[in-house]
């Protein structure tokens, strides 16, 4: 059993054997042909050309109909290399002047590019080689008159594991056929990523070694959620995977019934269900999955994978989208939240020796004013497009929350005095994550209009686990009795100061935990898409009386593990 | 025919990268003239996506755009506009 660790694209676990994609390489054979056959090899050229653009065309308009206009514009970038002069007039001289077959010059010609564009130190044109391959892939093989083998043809439900996929390969995925992927290259703002997370794949890309490690038919647990794969994994680690992969997807078909139902508890308590996202474009799947609003938007993306720091009219681009898709649901931006596991790449962070303790979050926003602005004066001008509120993560205490709202006042001066409009009123929140934040929640109530409880990192601070660190992972325990009691007491702290309380960690999306935090009076439940219709479905099979019985049971309890067991029976007492 | 030679400066922070070049040879196909881009020592088809990229074109950098046909004068005027684009 090996474990290999890899970024986390598209969120889910599966379980399949590994099924490997070679890196195709474009061998032709190189045959002379006799001059008067050159017309004869330039129509073969053209009607290849013109059957791409159909198959292209065509999976343009299947890709727009099934995952929306915005993905099929991929496609676009493909139609222009396909239609590309320079290359086809290249093809054409030199097929005269060489006298060979047109497959093999056309290869040619392609490595040639191909060999350009990857030496040149640019992230956009890195991403075009994956296009040029792609497009030259499909034209090759139209020229060579053999059928495209596509996932369309894979028979069981296999892992796929490949150097890079591109964007159609990953489109032509069929849920049918495959469980999951895994490539050695890419980040989780590439198309593949993208496209597994709006074809709801699981997927985990950048693992550098993924091909060399892998071999075809090995058993793969790929856990698109952390960003691991278990290679070979031994029959226990399996059947735990397994039993929680089935149990899921069996009851996966009941919970889609209450996807576009309210999430109201049997004796009619109204629940918030919302989403996490990270991408503009995962907006479709929150509103396909019945999410009454975005209830943690990350905005760290813009900020990584790049050089230079992202200006203001990004940003505006990117909330104002949500926004306007949204409305009039509400949309919680959470402001940058970088360092602990996430860096930034333009910045020279000095290494923490303890990242998780060090510079990060609201503390590297408010050391640096001007990068905060940037992003707040965008939150702000967004704020008129639809209802945006936005939070800040990591706050420790009331003078972090006071000097962030104090810039938040500045980027609002600043507005005003060019005449930008913006809601004045937009509300302010602060997540909960931290030990002495959950203690004087009271004290934060004042300063704040809501809190969202962010559990994964109040959970590794307040049991002192790191759980990147796979010796102490065990002790990582949503149901520890320290950490409900520090819930309990930021939702009666907030519900005594008259504001509402939401959660957008992990456990708030795990089932038989869902009743006793609703159980503890949380008013919020945010999670990724996915998982909406699971929770909706969990408030509206249970009464809050009983959910607070079970809450106050709970409390009682010395153990996670008892926690667990005790709230596992009800679950399924109240699921059947 | 007309031959049009136009120096310019790419404003565009992205340079001829990206959106801006794809829309460049859009553009640049529109027109029957022929179209040539100049940057440094290399010298490009306009009208090819893989051509322009190859240039390397960043902000700033000086280029050459070169039409010659019937309606050159129009395309430089259209192509311009895009190399002026600064977001």
């Amino acid at each position: 059993m090996i474990r290999i660790k890899g970024i986390a694209a598209a969120g889910g676990i599966s379980v399949g054997p590994a099924y490997k994609i070679g890196r195709e390489e474009f061998v032709v054979p190189k045959q002379p042909i006799r001059p008067e056959e050159v017309p004869i090899q330039i129509q073969l050229f053209e009607e290849a050309l013109i059957k791409t653009r159909k198959e292209i065309v065509g999976l343009q308009k299947r890709i727009a109909v099934e995952l929306g206009q915005e993905q099929a514009e991929i496609f676009d970038a493909h139609l222009l290399v396909l239609e590309d002069r320079m290359l086809i007039e290249e093809v054409i001289l030199r097929l005269k002047q060489e006298c060979v077959n047109v497959a093999y010059i056309f290869s040619e010609v392609l490595k040639k590019y191909i060999n350009v564009f990857s030496k040149i130190e640019d992230e956009y044109l890195k991403e075009r080689v994956t296009d040029i391959n792609d497009v030259g892939k499909r034209i090759l093989h139209n020229l060579l008159g053999k059928e495209r083998k596509g996932f369309e043809d894979l028979k069981e439900k296999v892992v796929v594991v490949a150097h890079d996929l591109s964007p159609s390969d990953t489109a032509a995925m069929h849920k049918q056929s495959v469980c999951a992927f895994v490539t050695d290259i890419g980040g989780k703002t590439s198309h593949t990523a993208i496209m597994a997370k709006a074809l709801e794949i699981p997927a985990v890309v950048g693992v550098e070694e993924a091909t060399a490690k892998i071999k075809a038919g090995d058993i793969l647990i790929v856990d698109g959620g952390t960003g691991t794969i278990i290679i070979n994994p031994d029959e226990e680690t399996l059947r735990t995977y397994q039993q929680e992969d089935d149990k899921l997807k069996g009851i996966a078909e009941v919970f889609l019934t209450a996807k576009d139902l309210p999430a109201v508890t049997l004796d009619g308590k109204s629940i918030e269900i919302v989403a996490n996202i990270e991408l503009p474009e995962e907006v479709p799947s929150v509103k396909l999955h019945g999410g009454q609003g975005i209830g943690l938007y990350r905005t760290e993306f813009f900020y990584m994978n790049r050089k230079d720091l992202p200006s203001e009219e990004e940003h505006y681009q990117a909330y104002k989208y949500v926004a306007e898709e949204m409305n009039p649901l509400p949309v919680i931006i959470r402001t940058l939240d970088l360092g602990g596991d996430k860096f930034l790449s333009q910045f020279e962070i000095p290494k923490d020796m303890q990242p998780f303790l060090g510079w990060r979050a609201i503390r590297f926003c408010l050391a640096r004013p001007d990068i905060f602005k940037v992003q707040l004066r965008a939150i702000l001008r967004a704020s008129v497009h639809g209802k945006l509120k936005l939070m800040y993560p990591m706050i420790s205490g009331i003078e972090e929350l006071q000097q962030a709202k104090k810039i938040l006042q500045e980027a609002k001066k600043e507005l005003k005095s060019k005449g930008l409009p913006f809601d004045n009123d937009i509300k302010v929140g602060a997540m909960i994550e931290v030990p002495s934040a959950a203690m004087t929640a009271d004290l934060l109530a004042r300063e704040a209009d809501f809190f969202s409880i962010g559990t994964n990192d109040l959970i590794q601070y307040s049991l002192a686990v790191d759980r990147t660190n796979e010796k102490v992972a065990y002790l990582y325990e949503p149901a520890h009795p320290a950490v409900l009691r520090l819930i309990k007491n930021i939702i009666e702290a907030a519900h005594d100061a008259g504001i509402w309380v939401g959660m957008c960690g992990e456990m708030a999306g795990e089932p038989a935990l869902v009743l006793v935090l609703l159980g503890l009076g949380l008013d919020e439940f945010s999670v990724p898409p996915l998982v909406i219709p699971k929770v909706k479905y969990i408030i509206r099979s249970i009464k809050l009386s009983d959910a607070q019985a079970i809450a106050k049971e709970v409390l009682k309890l010395s153990t996670g593990k008892e926690v667990q067991k005790f709230s596992q029976a009800k679950l399924r007492k109240i699921l059947g | 025919m007309a031959l049009i030679k136009k120096k310019l400066v790419v404003k565009n922070k992205q340079g001829l990268h990206a959106r801006p070049a794809a829309l460049f040879v859009q553009i640049a196909n529109k027109f029957d003239a022929r179209i040539t881009v100049k940057h440094d020592t290399e010298r490009v088809n306009g009208k090819s996506i893989m051509g322009i990229l190859m240039l390397g074109a960043e902000k700033g950098s000086e280029i050459t755009i070169e039409a010659e046909g019937d309606d050159a004068d129009v395309a430089v005027l259209e192509l311009e506009k895009i190399i002026n684009i600064e977001e």
